[in-house]
């Protein structure tokens, strides 16, 4: 007996987030690479043209990726595909669903569409990721329908201290929302440019209401750890797997590491001979409009 | 009693959340020496792919599959369904299951994510709200499997074979504490 069954719903978006936890998503560009992501051991793959490392040097307005592309990938393995839209750009995201990927990721490492509207994201009926730097940002895209946050950091650099800073201030704000007294939240609320009755239900709860990844920057089995240990959901990883000198090896050891993120032997283990770390850019030398971490808001 | 909650990958927090609601003592299960601290356990909803290479990767098989043998009660959601199956039929390469039940599943037997949806399914004749998520189905359930629940199409989406309990759905994301409740019967019998 079914009497009704209820798609798309609040839940059944952050549904598939939940299954994610614990799990490594990979940046991928093609099938070859999707393969050596799920054979790793990959929880979901995000099929993209070019990697953020590539956006970076490479320059130019980075836009969704061809449907080809995208579907090859999809035909390629078993675990979710995830594929990214320009921020603001509603019909990328309604190209990306007519697709059937699995989630959609809404992604200051494209270039954006619309300088200051999000997509509306409770239009669409497949889920929605969005990246934050702080509490404020992640509530205001679950606002607007997101069904997962993803830190930031910054992509493409292979430097973790921008995702260090965006998931200590995501959940450095929780905490400190969670000591306040009922009377405080409206002006938390306002301080946070965040929909009151999402403020309070963080404070209450102690966690956002949606799963937390971290991204951009983590390039190691102890960067992925370090996350996890901070209190992250789990761990994209972009440009720092398929830019380093052993994909096949670095994928596993990453997934590895954040599975057993508070045993030290463990991720020593997989930290072992893995060849070249991806290259990696200092996050301070980068020059402000090429942050990346900076667009959205 | 305690119930452990294998934890490598997969919505863990969900099973511990409805089990402390329960009143039941948890452990998350992260290597085989959990396994001896446990009375039963629930493999939760994750990524069966993944769940399968860290199996392997923390030399959890064995363990776990003598942990199966033993009688005690396991219960498998989702994911946690596909490792318990004998046989998945389309399988991701180099993923095995821990072959414990007689039933042949399919994964993501109901589409992509666009098909993914909550329902009330009649659970042991009781309702049970539940969601189903990339969702598998059992396409063959052997002579000493119940099965537990069937949607209207026919699909059997949960089944018991004595000390085994799986369902293809998630009762731990809907707040329902029915199936839960079930399977602790299970462990006090």
């Amino acid at each position: 007996m079914s009497p009704s069954k209820n798609e798309a719903t609040p839940l059944v978006k952050r549904g598939l987030a939940e299954m994610l936890k614990g799990g490594v998503i990979m940046d991928v560009v093609n099938v070859e690479q999707a393969k050596i992501a799920e054979d790793s051991g990959a929880v979901a793959v995000m099929a993209l043209e070019r990697v953020p490392a590539d956006i970076r040097a490479q320059g130019g307005v980075a836009r969704m990726s061809d449907p080809d592309m995208i579907e090859d990938i999809m035909k390629a393995v078993s675990i979710p595909v995830m594929a990214k839209a320009r921020i603001g750009h509603f019909v990328e995201a309604q190209v990306l669903q007519s697709l059937k990927v699995d989630y959609i990721d809404e992604s200051e490492v494209l270039s954006p569409a619309d300088y200051v509207n999000h997509i509306d994201k409770w239009k669409f009926d497949v889920p929605f990721v969005c990246g934050a730097t702080n509490l404020g940002e992640a509530l205001r895209r679950i606002s607007e329908g997101a069904a997962m946050i993803r830190s930031k950091g910054e992509a493409g650099t292979g430097d973790v201290s921008e995702a260090t800073k965006h998931i200590r201030t995501i959940l450095g704000e929780i905490n400190s929302l969670s000591a306040k007294s009922e009377d405080e939240l409206y002006v938390a609320a306002k301080e946070l440019q965040a929909p009151y009755d999402l403020v309070r239900e963080v404070a209450r709860t102690k966690k956002l209401p949606v799963v937390l990844f971290v991204a951009g920057g983590v390039a190691t089995p102890a960067d992925a750890a370090m996350m996890m240990q901070m209190g992250a959901d789990g761990v994209f990883v972009g440009s720092g797997i398929f830019k380093s000198g052993d994909p096949v090896k670095r994928a596993a050891a990453i997934v590895k590491a954040v599975a057993a993120f508070n045993d030290p032997a463990v991720i020593a283990e997989s930290s072992r001979g893995l060849g070249e770390a991806m290259v990696g850019i200092n996050v301070s030398d980068l020059p402000a409009p090429h942050r990346l971490s900076e667009r959205g808001w | 009693m305690r119930v452990g909650v294998f934890a490598l990958q997969g919505d863990v927090r969900e099973h511990l959340l409805i089990l402390s609601k329960l009143g039941v003592d948890t452990l998350e299960v992260r290597n085989a020496t959990a396994l001896n601290e446990i009375d039963s356990l629930i493999l939760p909803g994750g990524e069966s792919t993944t769940m399968s290479k860290l199996i392997d990767i923390f030399d959890l098989r064995k363990p776990l599959q003598e942990f199966i043998v033993s009688g005690k009660p396991v219960f498998g959601t989702c994911a946690g369904m596909i490792m318990l199956a004998s046989n998945v039929v389309d399988s991701a390469a180099g993923q095995q299951s821990l072959n414990a039940m007689d039933i042949s599943v399919q994964r993501n037997a109901f589409g992509s994510q666009l098909d993914s949806f909550e329902a009330t399914v009649s659970f042991a004749g009781q309702d049970a709200k539940v969601a189903f998520i990339r969702a598998p189905k059992v396409l063959e359930a052997g002579d000493g499997v119940e099965v537990l629940s069937k949607l209207e199409d026919g699909s059997i989406v949960a089944v018991r074979q004595k000390n085994l309990l799986a369902t293809a759905f998630h009762p731990e994301l809907t707040g329902d504490s029915s199936v839960h409740s079930y399977f602790l019967g299970m462990a006090q019998s």
